[in-house]
């Protein structure tokens, strides 16, 4: 298997995970919605208005900066990354 | 003087938020000496107006890669901002906190879509439509699916989308000049394409890339300012976004002690159109699963597909800061989205709950009628109240409101100055406009660059080219005017249905453009002409009294239109043959961050 070929396996596993993530905290939870709301979570809120509000929200940011440093990991590993003076 | 303007770009735009700020508090002072009302709001709108215009000016080029990209060199962070203005539209600015005020859950799932698409956006597509180097959504579809049938497919659903979408922000735009500037609503609409086109049309992408960071800048502190100043007046918390629990808690209490109380027909049809009254539960689950994740869903890979928002990505310097640029746009745009939902409650509690002193839920009508806001907002066609059982007391039944009224009015009702609300007005004005750039711009480039350039006219010097853009941009954006003028759908439906046509048509074509080699232009044809049309019908269909199937109604009918578009797209290119070579090396490349773009820098 080329470099190439192996820099793309391993970029897709990355997006694999990311989009699992990603189906958690946006259609996941969803799922359970009214029986979560009975519950109390963070800052006294109840779980599943909290996650409308800030949680999930709050999620995609982080996991799209934990996806690009990863990404940007996988390239430099395959010597794939870009020059900055490009 | 380029390279320049660039490495000091913390520094330009430091002093601008100063010189707002400066500005804001030189009007709380002029208020304090009798300053008009009016006065202020107008200030406040021609100021900002004029500066944005000022950009757009010094922004101007002749060049055809700063004019379609900014020449490909906005860092990160600010790009961050750009999208999130160009993202937050006027509904999201006017009338999110309201939908979030009148519908709880259900509506927010908008909140999670319009937010999770953004994963969608770093991991699917953005980074590797950087790496081709484009100029446009259909100049990628075009390109890597060859010939022009695929691009003007393209071309097509793109302005489809797009124009649902920005006929609603330039009537946003009006309907806020109008306010401010006390003009009828028919002119003000055009005094706001006029502010619009100052700022795109001499410096097309890098004209609208600097104007939508300072349009963020004031749209971010008008949103949040006001709401941190309220939480704090009414004693809610320091912090409002991590501290409202009580409060919400404190609804929830004040719903089951007034119960919500279901009114006739005969008497809902005095009231005015438009306005609505609390009818569902603050934070309790209102919706069932499906009805909250396919509106969730739709919106997400709505996001995905609209081309304002993609093609932001296209001016970042290199691959790796297209990916960081989306994190910093979702960043900007969750700072806005968090708070929505803390305006609502803070709205919604300080107008039901008879403890306070601004509560109006158990006083007479007399009392409520005296009060100076009321009127104000009752006059806007705002606000109002009707003695349906007849006992002289306001029920919380009997007390409606128009969604816009959350943003727009509860800085009055908590007794914040007027400053305030100028500022407000100067913010809804700022997420409007900045949209609509965004929008206008998308539909005239793909329409003079993939249509006149690569169809028409592939021998046109650069200058005939930029001409062509900029008539087209104006063209386009009397022709939203006038419809805007017309004011045929509310604000946020057409909004929606925008989401919807962009993903039947381009989600999955853009999608399996980079993730299957094997898609081929047979396919790609297939699903944008058979995604848009199954979309659309389906649409027309419900609208008309179909009953649909699946749950899907007339805001998710691209869950059926994305659905179709794949099937197609799959079944077409497994029976025709495979892209050739040249195709498939193309695709590898785009794959791999490193080496030179696919299409050259002057394409």
């Amino acid at each position: 298997m080329s470099n190439q070929q192996k820099h793309w396996e391993k970029t897709r596993g990355l997006l694999f995970i990311t989009l699992a993530i990603w189906f958690v905290f946006s259609i996941g939870i969803f799922l359970f919605g009214a029986e979560m709301n009975e519950v109390t979570g963070p800052f006294g809120y109840p779980w599943t208005y909290w996650f409308t509000c800030q949680g999930s929200l709050g999620a995609f940011v982080i996991l799209i900066f934990w996806f690009a440093n990863r990404q940007e990991k996988i390239d430099e590993e395959f010597g794939f990354s870009e020059r900055e003076d490009e | 003087m380029k390279g320049n303007f660039i490495d000091n770009l913390p520094k330009v735009y430091g002093i601008y938020t100063g010189g707002f700020i400066g500005f804001i508090i030189i009007m709380a002072i002029a208020e304090q000496m009798g300053m008009t009302a009016k006065a202020i709001g107008i200030a406040f709108v021609a100021f900002t107006v004029f500066i944005y215009a000022l950009i757009g000016w010094l922004s101007r080029t002749a060049q055809a890669d700063a004019y379609y990209v900014a020449g490909r060199q906005v860092p990160t962070v600010f790009n961050g901002m750009a999208t999130a203005a160009d993202w937050m539209s006027g509904a999201s600015f006017v009338a999110m906190a309201g939908g979030i005020y009148f519908k709880g859950y259900g509506y927010m799932a908008l909140l999670v879509g319009w937010t999770g698409g953004y994963v969608l956006v770093a991991s699917l597509l953005a980074p590797y439509l950087r790496k081709f180097g484009c100029y446009t959504v259909p100049d990628f579809i075009g390109t890597r699916y060859g010939g022009n049938l695929a691009r003007f497919s393209a071309v097509v659903v793109l302005t489809v989308a797009s124009f649902t979408y920005v006929t609603a922000q330039i009537n946003a735009t009006g309907t806020i000049a109008s306010v401010a500037l006390d003009i009828p609503f028919q002119y003000a609409v055009y005094v706001g394409l006029i502010s619009i086109l100052l700022c795109s049309m001499l410096g097309g992408m890098r004209g609208v890339t600097w104007t939508q960071v300072a349009q963020y800048i004031v749209l971010i502190i008008a949103y949040l300012l006001p709401v941190f100043w309220i939480s704090n007046k009414m004693g809610a918390g320091f912090f409002p976004h991590f501290m409202l629990a009580d409060e919400v808690a404190r609804i929830g209490e004040l719903e089951q002690q007034f119960g919500f109380v279901k009114n006739a027909a005969a008497d809902l049809k005095s009231v005015p159109k438009g306005l609505a009254g609390i009818t569902k539960a603050h934070s309790a689950v209102n919706a069932t699963p499906w009805a909250f994740i396919s509106l969730a869903l739709a919106m997400m890979m709505g996001t995905a597909s609209l081309p304002h928002v993609m093609m932001r990505y296209f001016t970042t310097p290199s691959v790796k800061a297209a990916r960081k640029s989306v994190g910093w746009s979702l960043f900007f745009i969750f700072l806005l989205y968090s708070s929505a939902p803390m305006l609502a409650t803070l709205s919604k509690l300080s107008l039901i709950d008879p403890n306070l002193p601004t509560g109006i839920i158990g006083k007479t009508f007399a009392e409520v009628e005296a009060i100076d806001w009321y009127q104000n907002w009752n006059q806007a066609n705002l606000m109002f109240i009707s003695d349906f059982n007849g006992n002289g007391t306001l029920e919380l039944n009997e007390f409606f409101m128009g969604g816009k009224a959350v943003v727009l009015a509860t800085p009055e009702i908590a007794g914040l100055p007027y400053v305030i609300s100028g500022l407000v007005a100067a913010g809804g004005m700022a997420a409007a406009m900045s949209t609509a750039d965004g929008l206008i711009l998308a539909i005239a480039n793909a329409i003079s660059h993939d249509v006149y350039y690569k169809i028409i006219d592939p021998k046109a010097e650069t200058a005939k080219r930029l001409l062509v853009a900029r008539v087209l941009l104006v063209i386009i954006g009397f022709a939203g005017a006038t419809i805007a003028a017309m004011e045929i759908q509310g604000i946020l439906g057409s909004v929606i249905w925008a989401f919807d046509f962009a993903m039947s048509g381009l989600f999955f074509p853009l999608v399996l453009g980079v993730w299957w080699k094997r898609a081929n232009r047979q396919g790609a044809v297939a699903g944008m002409l058979g995604g848009l049309i199954a979309g659309a019908w389906y649409l027309v269909w419900v609208r008309t009294g179909g009953s649909g199937f699946l749950g899907i109604t007339q805001l998710t009918f691209g869950i059926f239109g994305s659905a179709v578009s794949l099937v197609l797209m799959v079944v077409v290119s497994l029976m025709t043959a495979e892209p050739d070579k040249a195709t498939q090396k193309m695709v590898d490349d785009v794959r791999v961050p490193s080496g030179k773009s696919i299409l050259g820098k002057s394409h």
